[in-house]
């Protein structure tokens, strides 16, 4: 069975470190919040400037000033930091950050990622994202395998303008986990119920698989 | 009165030298921290072919998205604007020019304009649309581009507390582009929730010294949140 988004979100998880810094998109990323396993401690860093994102606000608590990157309020947590834009910045590009996870409209084999923009329809902006995908050291991208026409979102090339080039390492969708090397996917884990072969028949970049895949524990 | 104070007692003095096809740097990320009483002068002063440059552009009615309402802005560089559907009608129909920006390039334009240096190296946007055209130079095996940074004939800045020297302190998220943003104008204008005498902010806890404001006024915000989200109590 292909994993629900909450489910992506809980094996995406798995992957953070006690002790990290971690950078959530908008989306499924945010999600992972909410499934971070007993016994590891994260701080979430937000790219409007708080390092140390905490629950959102009780009514009472609500502060016009206390928002995050998604423009929606929030509050600190213990141990919290609030600087500016470039200072924030200056995390990420420097490579302060432990983890990003953000989603994507395609992912290749080379480790591109294009997640901002579709030509013909109206650009909004890339925010933070090509900065993050520039500066962090282990980046975890969410998306689904394949679109709803079924057409594989894990190219040979991306066809979509870039954000960033060969900067992916790790990849969550609804059917595997593949870790992005030496210009191919390794498959690393199979969702439950998942054979090789879908995740095979759905992946167009090259499909690295090495002995028994394993099954995701969610 | 001293020569340090900056501060002035109508939003006529604070925006005073607009003028039509200036470039105007604005602090704030989204609706927060934004110097709402300035950008409403502006408006109201009715300057035409203006250069913003601003992580974002407000939204229909408030913030930023009122220039728009009078089509007072040119050239919007921004980092995320798909809050406001005045900004997609103009920019569709040709009136309105946006250059999309990184946020973290924004923000170090910002920096790096306010500190005297006229570009710098990121690997940020190398190989996407936002280098395309710009000058690549390897570093440490790495490709890199060749960003400009940005001043502004004036700055607009929200500050929480201000001094009548200028010293600034921010009020949690609403700091985000304000530090910069004050750095980099030929006239830095603040507008402060509360102005205070100088010697009541400590000498440590000031985030941006005097030295970057030429104009201060006392503010009245209506602090407008964007997407409020709770959990229950």
């Amino acid at each position: 069975m292909a994993l629900t988004r909450e489910q992506i979100a809980m094996r995406v998880a798995q992957e953070f470190k006690d002790g990290s810094y971690v950078n959530l998109g908008i989306g499924i990323p945010t999600l992972a919040a909410n499934y971070v396993p007993d016994g590891v401690a994260v701080m979430l860093q937000s790219e409007n400037g708080l390092l140390g994102m905490g629950r959102y606000p009780t009514e009472d608590e609500v502060d016009a000033d206390m928002i995050n990157a998604g423009k929606e309020t929030v509050t600190a947590s213990v141990g919290a930091s609030i600087f500016s834009s470039a200072e924030s910045f200056a995390m990420i590009r420097g490579g302060h950050v432990d983890f990003t996870v953000l989603g994507a409209f395609e992912v290749d084999c080379n480790g591109n990622i294009a997640s901002w923009m579709i030509p013909g329809k109206l650009v909004k902006g890339m925010g933070g994202a090509m900065d993050l995908v520039a500066g962090a050291k282990n980046i975890i991208v969410t998306m689904t395998h394949a679109d709803k026409h079924g057409n594989s979102k894990l190219l040979k090339e991306c066809k979509l303008p870039l954000t960033g080039v060969n900067c992916i390492t790790h990849i969550i969708t609804d059917l595997a986990m593949l870790e992005v090397k030496e210009g191919a996917f390794h498959l690393v884990e199979r969702a439950p119920g998942v054979s090789v072969d879908e995740i095979r028949e759905k992946t167009e970049g090259e499909l690295v698989v090495n002995g028994d895949i394993p099954e995701m524990r969610i | 009165m001293s020569g340090f104070n900056k501060v002035v007692a109508s939003y006529d003095e604070a925006m005073a030298g607009l003028k039509d096809d200036m470039t105007i740097i604005a602090g704030g990320f989204g609706l927060c921290g934004i110097p709402e009483g300035l950008i409403a002068q502006i408006q109201k002063m009715g300057t035409k072919g203006l250069t913003v440059v601003s992580n974002n552009c407000g939204v229909d009615g408030f913030g930023l998205g009122l220039l728009l309402e009078k089509h007072q802005i040119k050239k919007m560089v921004a980092s995320y604007v798909g809050e406001n559907a005045l900004f997609e009608k103009q920019l569709l129909d040709g009136e309105l020019e946006v250059e999309l920006t990184p946020q973290g390039t924004l923000a170090e334009k910002m920096r790096a304009g306010g500190a005297g240096i006229p570009a710098f190296y990121t690997a940020t946007g190398y190989g996407t649309p936002v280098g395309e055209g710009k000058e690549v130079r390897e570093f440490n095996g790495r490709p890199h581009i060749l960003e400009e940074s940005v001043t502004g004939d004036f700055a607009i800045v929200r500050a929480w507390k201000a001094d009548t020297m200028g010293n600034c302190i921010y009020r949690h998220t609403a700091q985000n582009f304000n530090p910069m943003a004050a750095t980099a104008g030929k006239i830095t204008v603040v507008e402060a929730e509360e102005i205070v005498q100088p010697g009541e902010l400590a000498p440590t806890e000031i985030q941006t010294p005097g030295i970057y404001v030429d104009r201060v006024i006392q503010g009245q915000f209506e602090k407008r949140i964007e997407r409020k989200v709770t959990r229950d109590a």
